[in-house]
């Protein structure tokens, strides 16, 4: 499975670049909700995959079983998922305000700020 | 004992203090702060006996002892006759500067920069390993940058500020190459034990290397030709500025470092050449040029290049009397430069200009300032019975006893000493005597500070010439020994009786007087030749300055046009190029596991996930690619699943969950996706992202490959239950031995909160 995951990774990882070397303001923050997921099955896989055994210490057991899926990385994706949930609503709604101010979502045009005419 | 750290130190103190000072004590800071070189002064006088005779006082610090580099000092003859001229001549200057800067705004500035350039001055000679000496230079370069760029205002102060920093900063990084070297060879930095190294660093077959970088550094730091144009432009600074570094301390820098490092360097043949030929062009070039100036800093600033030159010439020559030469020769110079530096200066602030066609019959006004300039251009001049001459006397011996090309080498010394002779006239005779003309300001006597001076500097220069022996001979015999310990006791006389050189001094004078009567061709001469000067080394400065700006900007335009694209198309281009690299040998050793033996449901989900990406990448519909996003999400909180991660799989699910319903609350409003790249474009970013996501999925299997299990899922595996009371590992990081970090990331949603909340509402004057 490691390597099929990889490759979903990698797979995910290129579809996010792609999307952020795009002209569309709209497709770069599609392309950062993709970049997000992809780091977090590169953290995920490559800290080895262990299936169906939660980092759960059984009832009446003092330690965690010897075979079991490793906690930290764990720790460590679901910051960042839901780190990468409050940036990914914070840019959803600067680019839908953004691209209502301006009135373009072409980056190219986005380089004067100054060019807001209200 | 005198401690060479504590005074340079020490006068760092000062320098941070003066500003303060100044505002304290209303304008008398000077009052202190000459404290500093007095005493310095007072305590080398008193170990004068020691230093000289006795044992070289060394100190030493730790300082990045990794790396043997240690903060070490050394007080021997050569270090001692450096100090006690840039403690004398920065104590008679800062007295100087106090009135010349009378009621200036910017005195405070002047202070602080002025005591730092003394103190950095001062550890640059005490330095007692080639790094510690390295700081040293590279900060009297700065800090001269300041103090040339005094007058900030002016475009011309600036430009000669920088081009002196560049010219010199050059040398410097120059000179760093070439100590690392010696470094290396000597196996240490330390200033003895490079010494002792002489002969395995003039084997090294990096010894032209060594040579050539050490050459560049003190060349450009000491002006010699092709990089004396900026001591000229360097003339912007305010005079008591040029006194002090312009005559007798910094550009006398890379003269105290050939010194300094020729016993392990010097003797060669190389040697010999590198620096005699230099060295002869410069006395000549800078004495010729110096001629046709008319204004009285430029002038004076061209002699000192021809006196810079002079000294390099004898250190090639490097005999016993050319050493013993060079050294007197500095002294004098130092003395009268100063003085005569001082006194252009009186004159600049006394009359209001410098332009010596517009000067004339001051003595009358300014009797005091004259009678210093007579004495100090006397010294100049090489007249009996100045100390000027008896270093004259020595210069012609040296010369006539110069092991290769003797009468050239005199007869180059004869005609720049001959044009030397014309500049002191000149600059006396012109400004002091002679037609007066009316000037800016209506000339008066200087005040008492800045005759203090010169006064003092052109009285040495002649009570030391009526008693050499009792005055100066120790003190050049000291420093001489610090470079050849084997040489005899110096001597000096004034009057050597009728001897070659006598008559070579007479031709001098005389030759020097007639150019100043009759000079005029030359003048004219100068003035063409002067054209050929700036076309040279001057403009070859310029054109790199420009060139180098210029090749900045394109670079600049080229790789920063200001879109996000193309700088991340360049960053992910050199990560391509990394990763390339950083994977490329692991391959070779690593095999790729199996795709055999997984699970349907498995392989399905990844399926499912690799083609959302896809769509959400290629999707030109809003609506289909955040649905596909959906399907991506959902996915991954899948795989989470399976693979014992159910918190991660609960927490994605409802973030997933919210996130579409963002978005789809947000889509009606979201501008509709665009694609205004061309083919070649998408094909180009295609491959590039496609290339960048097989290098992650590589890494991604080697990582998974070389993963073993952390002690830290064994800390927490061990710790969760006894001391954290929780069961769910994951849960238990985050809210317990993890708790700060949650609580940083809570405050992230709640800012970005905030943040979604500001730009939601509508704000006032906005079209909606």
């Amino acid at each position: 499975m490691h390597i099929l995951l990889a490759l979903v990774t990698g797979i995910l990882f290129a579809g996010g670049l792609y999307l952020m070397l795009r002209r569309s303001i709209v497709k770069l923050a599609f392309g950062l909700a993709l970049i997000a997921q992809a780091a977090n099955l590169a953290i995920f896989t490559s800290s080895g995959l262990v299936r169906g055994e939660p980092p759960i210490i059984e009832a009446g057991g003092m330690r965690l079983a010897a075979v079991s899926s490793d906690p930290v990385p764990q720790a460590l994706i679901l910051t960042a998922i839901v780190i990468g949930f409050a940036l990914l609503a914070f840019v959803i709604v600067l680019i839908k305000r953004a691209a209502w101010i301006v009135g373009t979502d072409d980056l190219d045009d986005l380089r004067n700020v100054d060019r807001t005419a209200t | 004992m005198i401690s060479p750290f504590s005074i340079i130190l020490s006068g760092f103190l000062f320098a941070a203090a003066a500003p303060l000072l100044q505002r304290f004590t209303r304008d008398r800071a000077h009052v202190i702060l000459a404290l500093y070189p007095l005493l310095t002064l007072l305590l080398l006088i008193n170990e004068y006996g020691l230093v000289v005779d006795g044992p070289v006082i060394r100190e030493s610090l730790s300082w990045v002892p990794s790396l043997g580099i240690g903060l070490s000092f050394a007080l021997d003859g050569l270090a001692y006759f450096f100090a006690l001229i840039i403690t004398t001549i920065g104590l008679l200057v800062l007295l100087y500067a106090s009135a010349y800067f009378k009621g200036d705004q910017r005195l405070p500035r002047f202070y602080l920069l002025f005591m730092s350039f003394m103190a950095s001055m001062l550890g640059l000679v005490l330095a007692d390993t080639l790094i510690t000496l390295f700081v040293f230079w590279e900060l009297t370069g700065v800090s001269s940058y300041f103090l040339i760029g005094f007058n900030n205002q002016r475009a011309a102060a600036r430009a000669g500020a920088l081009q002196a920093l560049l010219v010199t900063g050059l040398g410097g990084l120059a000179l760093l190459a070439g100590f690392i070297m010696l470094g290396n060879i000597a196996g240490s930095y330390d200033l003895p034990r490079i010494m002792e190294s002489s002969a395995i660093i003039q084997q090294s077959p990096l010894y032209p290397a060594i040579l050539f970088l050490l050459l560049l550094g003190a060349f450009t730091k000491s002006a010699q030709v092709p990089f004396h144009f900026w001591l000229p432009n360097a003339m912007e600074a305010p005079t008591p500025v040029s006194a002090y570094l312009h005559s007798a301390t910094m550009v006398k820098a890379g003269i105290y470092l050939l010194a300094r490092l020729s016993p392990a360097l010097g003797g060669t043949e190389l040697w010999h050449y590198a620096l005699s030929i230099p060295g002869a062009i410069t006395m000549l070039l800078g004495a010729f040029l110096a001629f046709g100036q008319t204004d009285l800093k430029r002038l004076l600033a061209y002699s000192t290049i021809s006196a810079l030159g002079t000294l390099t010439l004898l250190l090639g020559l490097y005999t016993d009397d050319a050493v013993k030469a060079a050294l007197i020769f500095l002294f004098v110079h130092s003395l009268y430069k100063g003085a005569l530096f001082m006194i252009a200066g009186s004159v600049d602030h006394e009359s209001g200009t410098r332009d010596i066609r517009a000067l004339g019959g001051l003595y009358l006004q300014m009797p005091a300032t004259a009678a210093a300039a007579v004495l100090a251009a006397l010294s100049m001049a090489g007249l009996p019975p100045l100390l000027g001459f008896i270093s004259k006397e020595l210069l012609y011996e040296a010369k006539l006893q110069a092991p290769v090309a003797a009468p050239f080498v005199t007869a180059a010394g004869v005609c720049a000493n001959a044009l030397i002779v014309a500049l002191a006239a000149k600059f006396v005779l012109m400004t002091f005597f002679g037609q007066a003309h009316s000037t800016p300001k209506q000339p008066h006597e200087a005040p008492i500070l800045m005759r203090i001076g010169p006064a003092l500097l052109a009285g040495f220069g002649l009570i030391a010439g009526l008693l050499p022996d009792q005055l100066a001979s120790r003190l050049i015999e000291g420093a001489v020994q610090a470079v050849r310990p084997e040489i005899a006791p110096v001597h000096f006389s004034l009057w050597h009786g009728f001897t070659d050189v006598l008559i070579l001094s007479t031709l001098t004078v005389g030759a020097g007087i007639a150019l100043f009567r009759w000079g005029g061709w030359l003048l004219v001469r100068g003035e063409r030749m002067r054209v050929l000067a700036s076309l040279g080394p001057a403009r070859a400065y310029d054109s790199l300055l420009r060139g180098t700006l210029r090749l900045a900007n394109a670079l600049t335009d080229a790789i920063q046009d200001g879109t996000l694209r193309h700088y991340l198309l360049l960053a992910l281009i050199f990560l391509c190029v990394l990763l390339g690299a950083a994977a490329a040998p692991l391959l070779r050793h690593g095999t790729l596991p199996a795709m055999s033996g997984i699970p349907f449901h498995e392989a399905a989900t990844a399926v499912l996930i690799a083609l959302g990406a896809v769509t959400v990448a290629s999707s030109k519909s809003r609506f289909t690619a955040i649905t596909a996003l959906g399907v991506v999400g959902f996915g991954v909180s899948l795989i989470f699943l399976f693979y014992g991660a159910p918190d991660l799989a609960l927490t994605q699910f409802s973030i997933e969950t919210l996130s579409i319903v963002l978005f789809v609350l947000v889509l009606p409003r979201l501008p509709k996706l665009l694609d205004t790249s061309s083919l070649s474009t998408r094909i180009r970013d295609a491959l590039l992202s496609s290339l960048l996501g097989l290098l992650v999925a590589l890494l991604v299997l080697l990582g998974a490959d070389a993963h073993a299990p952390s002690h830290l899922q064994e800390f927490f595996g061990e710790y969760s239950v006894p001391f954290a009371h929780g069961r769910n590992v994951v849960n238990v990081i985050l809210v317990d031995f993890r708790s700060l970090d949650t609580i940083g990331e809570i405050t992230v949603l709640l800012v970005s909160a905030l943040g979604v909340y500001a730009l939601m509402r509508s704000w006032p004057g906005e079209r909606q």
